[in-house]
């Protein structure tokens, strides 16, 4: 076991936006009482659909939005939301979003993306030291050679290389925590596993606690320790991802894992269909 | 390379459109081959899968198929043939002039009749098509005041109404405007205009993507029915290999404009051929197989 | 990078051409023109050799003075454009990016500036100014002309940059800049304002063009700086020196076409960077034509097979 040297821990989260139309406003309840907590070096799954509030989480831990209540702590110590100290959150905790055509500025090369968080977070390193930082930063998520992609820019890289650089970027001012809200949902489907293969492998080597945020309960099943089902706001399911998937107690999460596409069960649908339609079919091939 | 096998026996193979050595160019600077010579054919009543990745051609494929080609998208070559009913009766439709008929030649009035009459199209946005302030009802009914002209008004309210509910959709909700519908309850009535005049072909291109997946769920099961019903055939159009293996009838797997497999569902899925068709397979983790396979997997299965 | 300069066509390339050409006569000329107050010339004279543009009825050399006149008004106009331009990026970024109260107080002001009729406000504002004490010679030169329109015409360009700043502010690539650390004053001037370039270009010139007209107008009126010689204030002479009645086109025909033809060109400019700003602009009919060309050889292939 490795030992427990930190945890980033959600209690008691609220939001409530308020949806303002003319005079009215009426309360969109977006995450209702949700906790949990993330241990370094493991990975929490958030599954849920859209509107379930899973996002909005997202931005509550990475300080973009503010809790309506509830806390976001870290090693139990509840974190600040201005000034040094919200700094030093920021360079614990970050995050990968979901588009890496949106979340890259398009004015901006790859180096400007990766080198920002290392001066920001780290102004006693000299220029030497910041540039080769982000060499070695840029080799880590396989953009190599790095001075090759360090002068491109976002448009210039494809979706896949895109993301590479968004993770360079949340790693970039030495991250403990990261949490990644659907980061392969925009890639083509070939290249999704070696964007979320690379996140496993550097949370391995680098001990990260990661939310790994998506609706594919596939992938959620096969890079995650625990496994939590958000629906209309609440956590209906948590437990060990296999659990969880193979054996859902929640007719929520049983209807998830019905609807996913499961090429095993070839046919079954169709056949299905067929059979529940019969008594109509005979009574068409009667009239014709 | 094409690896092309014959079709299962117990299909009726009766050819509903075939597609013949079909190319599309983007007159763009340089020329973009979006689709190189793509061959397949359709036949009654079966869904046919069109997996790849974007990019691969397979929109800008339903879009010279049903003639919706916009500059600088140019159809360079091939034959797109839709044949005719045979043995329909004609009786009420005024359409019984349903001979074999060359698409890429259509023109004018009847290139408006072949699309939606004889062949529709469901796309991924379509929800969003719907007109914001006419009500369902009003657009329903628009579809056969356009193709129709000579059908009475309460036939129209008659057919407007079974169409919702062989969408699922509550015929109450013909008074509603598009905002008042939830995305998958739209996505329905999209459907529900698209199968308003009978048609032999749909053409659906990710219809479900952009819904949550219990929605997507009961849309593909509500279309699967439907086409048992009413016998026409689809030609499905998605990235989401599992799920066309679940549900076509044959499947081709296209990538950079060419078709590079095509076979029937099992075959495709038990014993690809084409290393692409094997890579996408992969690029699926297993809902219920083996946990974490694909973490330490990755040098085989990506190949790169 | 190269996506944010404008694409050199037909339309841009006049566009330059003439306000190049303008600029260099109001730069070049006033050297080598005698002094355009001198009156030692007779009067009235049409244009010919020695007056390649005739005299006025005070005797000056209308060359002379459109060049002058030309460099007054460029000099009204920039100043104008970039004291309205300064002012729009304050209200409308500022309002944008920062959102909430501080946005509606900000168009609240933006949208009363812009509801109030633009030259009656002006004339106001002109006619106060002149006649306030304390500010001598200040009061009626062609600065606080500037100022004056600089202050009155900023308000549709802060609308157009609050806009855009709004949706800047909402893409993730902001969001992500807030969460690697970055500050608001950095995001604005890094993120955000290097996106924004041509559509900050498009309304300088916007204003540029509004201060030039606004000034011919003012001058026109009577209103414009005492001082210096502008375009306007040579019509304002051809006006009250009867050119029409006499017959002295070469009076009034010089200075209203350099006004039209710096806004012409200065629109064309803008017409090339609107097209930056939104590249539907220039793709739907590149598209056309492409299209066009493409089965025209598919007929020629066919034809020939």
């Amino acid at each position: 076991m490795t030992p427990v040297d930190g945890v980033l821990s959600a209690s008691h989260l609220v939001k409530t936006f308020r949806l303002r139309s003319g005079l009215r406003s009426t309360p969109v309840h977006a995450v209702k009482n949700v906790s949990f907590e993330v241990v370094r070096g493991r990975t929490v799954a958030l599954v849920g659909e859209s509107g379930s509030g899973k996002s909005t989480i997202a931005r509550i831990l990475a300080k973009l939005e503010t809790p309506t209540s509830g806390q976001v702590l870290l090693d139990g110590v509840p974190t600040p939301t201005r000034g040094r100290a919200l700094a030093e959150y920021r360079r614990r905790v970050q995050m990968v979003f979901q588009d890496p055509f949106a979340s890259l500025n398009p004015f901006h090369s790859v180096a400007h993306h990766v080198e920002r968080p290392v001066r920001i977070h780290h102004p006693e390193l000299t220029s030497a030291q910041v540039a080769a930082r982000v060499r070695d930063l840029l080799d880590r998520v396989q953009l190599s050679p790095a001075d090759r992609f360090a002068s491109r820019r976002p448009h210039e890289l494809s979706g896949g290389q895109r993301q590479r650089v968004a993770i360079a970027r949340a790693l970039a001012p030495g991250a403990q925590y990261v949490v990644a809200d659907e980061p392969v949902s925009m890639l083509d489907v070939s290249i999704r596993l070696g964007v979320l293969n690379l996140l496993a492998d550097l949370q391995r080597e680098q001990h990260l606690g990661v939310l790994y945020i998506t609706h594919d309960l596939a992938t959620a099943r096969h890079f995650s320790d625990e496994l939590l089902v958000m629906y209309r706001g609440d956590v209906v399911e948590r437990g060990p991802a296999d659990d969880v998937i193979l054996r859902p107690q929640h007719p929520y999460t049983q209807a998830l894992r019905e609807a996913a596409a499961d090429p095993e069960r070839l046919g079954a649908l169709r056949d299905e269909v067929r059979r529940s339609l019969r008594p109509l079919g005979q009574e068409r091939s009667a009239s014709a | 390379m094409i690896v092309e096998r014959a079709a299962e026996p117990d299909l009726t193979v009766q050819p509903v459109l075939t597609v013949e050595d079909v190319s599309i160019r983007y007159e763009v600077d340089p020329p973009v081959d979006a689709v190189r010579g793509v061959s397949f054919t359709l036949h009654r009543g079966e869904i046919l899968g069109l997996a790849g990745e974007s990019g691969c051609g397979k929109t800008t494929l339903a879009y010279g198929i049903t003639r919706l080609l916009k500059p600088p998208a140019v159809m360079t070559g091939g034959r797109v043939v839709l044949h005719g009913r045979a043995g329909r009766d004609a009786g009420g439709d005024q359409d019984d002039d349903e001979a074999t008929t060359d698409v890429v030649a259509l023109t004018g009035e009847e290139l408006r009749r072949f699309r939606w009459d004889r062949v529709s199209i469901v796309f991924q946005g379509s929800m969003n098509s719907l007109n914001p302030v006419m009500t369902v009802r009003d657009q329903l009914h628009d579809v056969f005041t356009t193709h129709r002209p000579g059908m009475r008004r309460r036939v129209r309210e008659q057919r407007c109404r079974e169409l919702l509910e062989l969408v699922g959709v509550d015929p109450a909700r013909l008074a509603s405007f598009p905002h008042q519908l939830s995305g998958g309850m739209r996505q329905r009535v999209m459907i529900a205009m698209a199968l308003a005049l009978d048609p032999q072909v749909m053409v659906m291109d990710e219809p479900t993507t952009a819904l949550d997946v219990v929605v997507q769920r009961s849309i593909i099961r509500e279309i699967m029915v439907l086409r048992e019903r009413l016998g026409f055939a689809v030609i499905f159009i998605t990235h989401d290999l599992p799920l066309l293996i679940e549900i076509s009838d044959r499947i081709a797997v296209m990538r950079d404009g060419e078709v590079v497999e095509l076979g029937t569902a099992e075959q495709i899925y038990r014993a690809p051929q084409a290393d692409y068709t094997k890579q996408l397979l992969a690029s699926f983790p297993s809902l219920s197989g083996t946990r974490g396979g694909f973490v330490r997997g990755r040098e085989e299965v990506l190949g790169a | 990078m190269r996506e944010l300069m404008p694409r050199w066509d037909g339309k841009l390339a006049i566009g330059v051409a003439t306000v190049a050409l303008i600029t260099v006569f109001a730069l070049v000329v006033p050297l080598l023109a005698q002094d355009p107050r001198s009156s030692a010339n007779p009067a009235l004279l049409p244009p010919g050799p020695g007056h390649w543009l005739g005299t006025t009825k005070l005797g000056n050399d209308v060359l002379a003075q459109l060049a002058v006149g030309t460099r007054g008004s460029l000099f009204v106009g920039v100043l104008g454009g970039l004291v309205s331009l300064v002012l729009a990026l304050f209200f409308g970024i500022l309002a944008g990016y920062i959102g909430g109260v501080v946005d509606e107080v900000l168009m609240l002001l933006t949208n009363i500036n812009l509801v109030i009729p633009g030259l009656p406000l002006v004339m106001v504002i002109a006619a106060y100014v002149q006649n306030a004490p304390g500010l001598g010679s200040l009061a009626r030169s062609s600065l606080m002309v500037a100022l004056v329109l600089g202050v009155t015409g900023w308000a549709g360009s802060a609308v157009v940059l609050r806009a855009q700043a709004r949706s800047l502010r909402t893409r993730e690539y902001v969001a992500a800049a807030r969460v690697a650390g970055e500050g608001t004053l950095r995001i604005i001037c890094v993120e955000i304002l290097p996106n924004l370039v041509p559509l900050i270009a498009a309304q300088l010139i916007y204003g540029v063009i509004f201060t030039v007209l606004g000034e011919a107008g003012l001058s026109y009126l009577g209103l414009g700086p005492t001082g210096s010689i502008t375009l306007g204030t040579m019509l304002n002479d051809a006006q009250t020196g009867q050119a029409v009645g006499t017959g002295a086109w070469w009076w009034f025909v010089p200075p209203g076409t350099i006004i039209a033809a710096l806004g012409a060109g200065l629109s064309l400019v803008n017409f090339a960077l609107d097209e930056v700003v939104d590249p539907r602009l220039r793709q739907a009919p590149q598209a056309v034509r492409r299209q066009r060309r493409s089965r025209a050889a598919i007929t020629r292939e066919e034809a020939s097979a």
